[in-house]
């Protein structure tokens, strides 16, 4: 089972969700991998504490073009939808950056003179948290793009019962990425006119994925019920709700786990990972 | 005419109730919601729509299952796994190939080598930007579709009509609400800006947050400001803060304490300093006059 915990707005609570439901359902007894997809600004690390054994360069394909064999016939150039490679005078430039790996250009190439190589983007880190297998990836500085990083966290092999995916704030494409193959998507709000319209935001995306979701109110009793009714309205379960406690945003700030240090929450993340479980087996 | 971008890495730490104040305060800036994924500015500072346009960031493949004949060269090359051997049947095969539109990267190398030419190829909309009037002067802003990429691009046509739109208006600033993260609309809201102000909370994610994206700006060569929102939740954190942030060459700009008054204000439609005199909009007051002075001193 893979669930994915993602957001609309940042800073509403998915690593809080997301660590603090490994950890329970580890506790629990269950093979438990937490993925954490969010490689631009990658937290959970900083709660789970784990001790990471191994770490591997991840890139993606980028052109590189043989000047002997190259003709300058600037097919490349033409096939290229993102400037990555153009023909000037004798020479063909390469902008890495700006490259999505699509191999066009080695496919068009008639003389064969480019080939694909890899280029680094991030790096995949994996290790253990205890019982809870742990991977992430740290996207390079000034690199655009996160996709092929998340894959390969996405892609690590821990063969888990539950894996649980830790998925950057936003609805563009890397959360697109990180929630594609999930068998529910958890959206973490806050009762704040933003956290809201966010919301609505990341339930229209999960929804164009067609993939079943429910909701988590973090800091539920700062606002009024304006999620409730659009969440009924929507048949859009909510499965849990954690108060607006100092407490918790106090432990959250030293880089402790709400379960550890506040063990009366214990029983909010246990609930919680229970109300997943039967919103899958009822959906699937 | 001098751009300031607002950024956190981290999402959350506050990023645009500070803008909207900012924005009360400048009095005459141009406003850009560069968060063109989720953005929040507009839900403050209700603008009122004068010109709304189409956004076209590229194009997308779609399979007409009339004309395949299930080769599978498409599946074959492209390199975004996006096609799926799921299509409808027609005469010839009992199942055609089909393009995942969410999963398509738009890059046209299915269409360029389908030898049936069964492939369209053609631009689609994937969202739109406004030009609006708000209380506080001219915003532009931007909704991005459901689901869409190139949020880069949307990034940059937001920046470049908000920088029109100061020449036009004759306004001296242009006040950029951006996006989380370092990656691409954060790389494509900064680049080029004359000043960075990092918003970061005092929490152990903060920090790190802080620190990759002042690599960032760093990476960049853009002057980077540090304000840490809601400092009081964690005092001994926000003085190991302000000195990591010193020891990297970054200025510390003021920090903001932390007020439930903030979320009263955006329930209510308002900037903090519209709508509490004291308190915490002293903070954000004394933040706002060190930023100019900053951009005056350092940015002739």
């Amino acid at each position: 089972m893979q669930i994915a915990i993602a957001s609309g707005k940042g800073g509403t609570g998915k690593t809080t969700v997301a660590t603090n439901l490994a950890w329970v359902a580890s506790r629990n007894g269950r093979k438990v991998a937490y993925l954490d997809c969010d490689v631009e600004e990658p937290n959970g690390h900083i709660f789970l504490k784990p001790e990471l054994s191994d770490r591997k360069p991840v890139g993606d394909l980028i052109p590189q073009v043989e000047a002997e064999k190259c003709t300058l016939c600037g097919k490349c150039g033409e096939i290229c939808r993102y400037s990555a490679i153009v023909c000037v005078g004798q020479k063909v430039l390469v902008y890495p950056e700006m490259c999505h790996g699509c191999g066009g250009c080695w496919l068009v190439c008639p003389a064969g003179a480019i080939t694909g190589v890899s280029r680094e983007m991030g790096t995949l880190e994996t290790g253990r948290a205890g019982a809870i297998q742990f991977a992430h990836g740290l996207l390079n500085v000034g690199e655009i793009r996160a996709i092929p990083l998340i894959k390969a966290v996405k892609s690590t092999d821990f063969r888990a019962d539950l894996s649980i995916v830790d998925a950057p704030p936003g609805t563009s494409c890397p959360v697109i990425e990180a929630v594609r193959d999930a068998d529910l998507v958890i959206l973490v709000t806050e009762p704040t006119p933003f956290g809201f319209h966010d919301l609505k935001l990341a339930v229209e995306t999960v929804q164009a994925l067609k993939l079943p979701l429910g909701v988590v109110i973090n800091r539920a009793s700062l606002g009024g019920r304006e999620i409730h009714t659009y969440c009924t309205a929507r048949r859009i379960p909510i499965l849990a709700e954690i108060p607006d406690d100092r407490r918790l945003a106090e432990a959250y700030s030293r880089g402790e786990m709400a379960c550890d240090a506040l063990p009366e929450y214990q029983s909010v993340f246990t609930g919680l990972l229970e109300a997943i479980a039967y919103r899958v087996s009822s959906s699937s | 005419m001098k751009e300031l971008v607002v950024i956190s890495g981290k999402g959350g730490t506050g990023k645009t109730s500070i803008v909207a104040s900012f924005a009360v305060l400048a009095k005459k800036a141009v406003l850009a919601d560069c968060d063109v994924d989720a953005a929040d500015l507009h839900l403050v500072l209700e603008p009122r729509i004068v010109k709304r346009s189409q956004f076209s960031g590229g194009s997308q493949a779609r399979i007409m299952p009339g004309h395949c004949i299930a080769c599978g060269k498409c599946e074959e090359i492209c390199r975004f796994d996006a096609i799926f051997y799921d299509g409808p049947g027609n005469g010839r095969v009992e199942k055609t190939y089909r393009v995942d539109p969410i999963a398509c990267e738009g890059c046209g190398v299915c269409a360029y080598f389908c030898a049936e030419n069964a492939i369209e190829f053609t631009p689609v909309v994937n969202g739109e930007w406004f030009v609006s009037d708000t209380r506080c002067g001219p915003m532009v802003h931007a909704r991005l579709g459901i689901a869409q990429e190139n949020s880069g691009k949307l990034v940059s046509i937001v920046r470049t009509e908000a920088k029109k739109l100061a020449e036009e208006r004759k306004r001296d600033l242009v006040i950029i609400d951006g996006a989380p993260g370092i990656g691409c609309p954060v790389i494509a809201s900064i680049t080029g800006a004359d000043l960075v102000l990092v918003v970061t909370e005092p929490t152990l994610s903060g920090l790190h947050d802080l620190e990759r994206v002042a690599d960032l700006t760093k990476h960049f060569g853009i002057e980077t400001l540090v304000c840490i929102n809601k400092w009081d939740l964690n005092k001994d954190l926000g003085s190991e803060i302000e000195r990591i942030a010193r020891r990297r060459g970054l200025k510390m700009a003021g920090n903001v304490r932390y007020d439930h008054v903030v979320t009263e204000a955006q329930i209510k439609k308002k900037s903090v300093v519209e709508y509490r005199e004291d308190g915490v909009t002293t903070d954000i007051r004394q933040l706002w006059a060190e930023v100019v002075a900053l951009m005056d001193k350092d940015l002739p």
